[in-house]
């Protein structure tokens, strides 16, 4: 297994934070992770990007130039990202705010509203893990049970109220992709 | 022991407090801001300072001051920052002044850009301050190892009295992996008579210095420091071997190329191809002894680096004729990719065809 997980947005939407949560439940099953961040000349409102590589050997480079797996979170994170998945990989569109389709032919695309769905359960907060909850249910690359324990170790003390909706949104992603 | 994920820069940070160090001074520069940015936190937990300083200039010379005081001290920056500092490092390294100087390197030269780079080899391992003179230079190639290695700088800092120089970029610096740091572990800093401490009443003056006016004396000063170094050369050179054994071909590499490279290695060990890796983790000392020993086995080396071929002079100086030693670089900021490292492999073996 060597899932290289390319997560990109605005900045602010939460991007960074959702790929360190993935990171850490796959270091929680004691698989080899690393997990790097754009660090361009970035300004507020401009693109943030993260790259996770869960794998069950030793992880040569960290960076994610051919992902397996795409969360675009935004329309520019789709146009500039779209190109490089590999073939046989999947795009995950958040279709709440991306109005066109991609164009890739030889990839798996899920369109997922994920900020209208999030704000259905009660919070925009958790649009993320909406997306994350379906790639978990499709790739496996980790179990929702590692999630939830690292939840508790990545969130601080007073946002551990937000946990249960957390795991409410992996579930609702989960369920839009389950057979 | 239970892990906790890690970015490389607050892995630097957190190495070094362990390691002793109280203070810090330096000025903010990307890809390393969060080392200083964790040390702002974390010294005054400890007792510790933390300071920015005016400049990297203003920097160095505070960690001078400080080294001369018998504490333990670091700077760190990036390439421009401290190409700004080498004044200071040449007197720190003439005075005989123990410190830590970290630099994670981008992209050059110039203004660059700050993307990952190898590119500061020569500066580091070559001089890059005026005189004749050294500095121990580690490079770790993963979380883990850098903080592994920060206790290994503040010691050999303070064995040699010379400063150590742990060189990184910027995948290092901004990557997250899973690292064990254990239990603090008590320590002791080792005596250090000649600090200056404040004169003692009928204690023999001391005095902290790089300056020998008389020629007779500032060369007897460059010999000895030759001597150190040639001690430093026979015992501190380090490396690891990746899959040698029978191996035809040996990469040579260090820090983020040289991960590249392992990956590159198991694919031609899966097709039967005899390739291994020697990592430097020592680039000065460079692991001379690692490569004499393999050279009369293999075939051919090949350096694969982030620059245009640096550390391959010292791999050719080491070979010293024998083999042939090919090169392979990505520069300003692009990081090899192993799928190309491999079909260079392949070319090599092929005798030069792709």
């Amino acid at each position: 297994m060597h899932e290289g997980i390319l997560i990109a947005g605005f900045g602010g939407q939460g991007v960074l934070s959702t790929g360190q949560l993935l990171a850490y439940s796959g270091m929680v099953e004691g698989k080899h992770v690393a997990w790097i961040p754009s660090y361009g000349p970035e300004m507020r409102g401009g693109t943030a990007n993260c790259g996770v590589t869960i794998a069950d050997s030793p992880i040569s480079s960290p960076v994610v130039s051919e992902p397996t797996v795409l969360i675009a979170m935004n329309r520019p994170s789709l146009e500039k990202f779209e190109k490089v998945v590999v073939p046989g990989g999947i795009i995950f569109v958040n279709s709440s705010l991306i109005n066109i389709k991609a164009t890739r032919a030889d990839v798996r695309t899920f369109y997922i509203p994920a900020n209208d769905m999030a704000e259905e359960i009660g919070s925009s907060k958790v649009a993320n893990n909406i997306i994350l909850g379906a790639l978990l249910e499709l790739t496996r690359v980790v179990t929702t049970g590692a999630v939830e324990k690292s939840l508790y170790e990545v969130l601080p003390p007073h946002h551990h109220k937000m946990i249960p909706i957390n795991l409410k949104a992996l579930e609702v992603g989960a369920g839009l992709v389950r057979e | 022991m239970a892990k906790i994920l890690m970015k490389g820069n607050e892995a630097i940070g957190e190495g070094a407090v362990r390691a002793g160090c109280r203070y810090f001074f330096g000025y903010p520069i990307t890809p390393q801001s969060e080392l200083p940015h964790y040390l702002a936190k974390r010294m005054p937990e400890v007792g510790g300072l933390y300071l920015q300083a005016e400049s990297e200039v203003a920097s160095i010379n505070m960690v001078f001051g400080a080294a001369g005081t018998g504490a333990r001290v670091m700077t760190s920056s990036s390439g421009p920052g401290i190409s700004l500092m080498q004044e200071g490092i040449s007197y720190l390294a003439g005075a005989e002044l123990p410190c830590v100087i970290v630099n994670m390197i981008r992209g050059g030269p110039g203004l660059g850009n700050i993307a990952p780079a190898q590119s500061d080899y020569f500066q580091a391992t070559k001089g890059g301050g005026h005189g004749d003179y050294r500095l121990i230079v580690l490079a770790p190639a993963s979380v883990q190892e850098i903080i592994d290695l920060m206790q290994d700088a503040f010691d050999l800092s303070d064995k040699y009295r010379n400063p150590v120089m742990l060189m990184g970029d910027g995948v290092l610096g901004q990557m997250m992996e899973p690292v064990e740091i254990g239990d603090q572990k008590p320590f002791e800093l080792p005596e250090k008579p000649w600090a200056v401490t404040g004169r003692l009443r009928g204690k023999e003056k001391r005095l902290i210095n790089s300056l020998y006016i008389v020629p007779e004396n500032c060369e007897v000063h460059n010999f000895k420091l030759e001597k150190k170094y040639t001690g430093i050369k026979e015992a501190e050179q380090r490396w690891e071997e990746y899959r040698t054994e029978g191996a035809e071909m040996v990469m040579v590499a260090f820090g983020t190329s040289a991960r590249i490279c392992k990956s590159v290695v198991d694919r031609c060990r899966e097709e039967g191809l005899p390739v291994g890796l020697l990592r430097p983790i020592t680039l000065w000392p460079f692991p001379e002894k690692g490569i004499v020993r393999l050279v009369d086995s293999v075939k051919s080396f090949l350096t694969v680096e982030m620059n245009m071929g640096q550390m391959v002079e010292d791999v050719r100086l080491s070979v010293n004729g024998k083999r042939p030693v090919h090169f392979y670089g990505r520069v300003g900021g692009m990081i090899p990719v192993a799928r190309d490292v491999y079909t260079e492999v392949k070319k090599i073996f092929n005798g030069g065809v792709a």
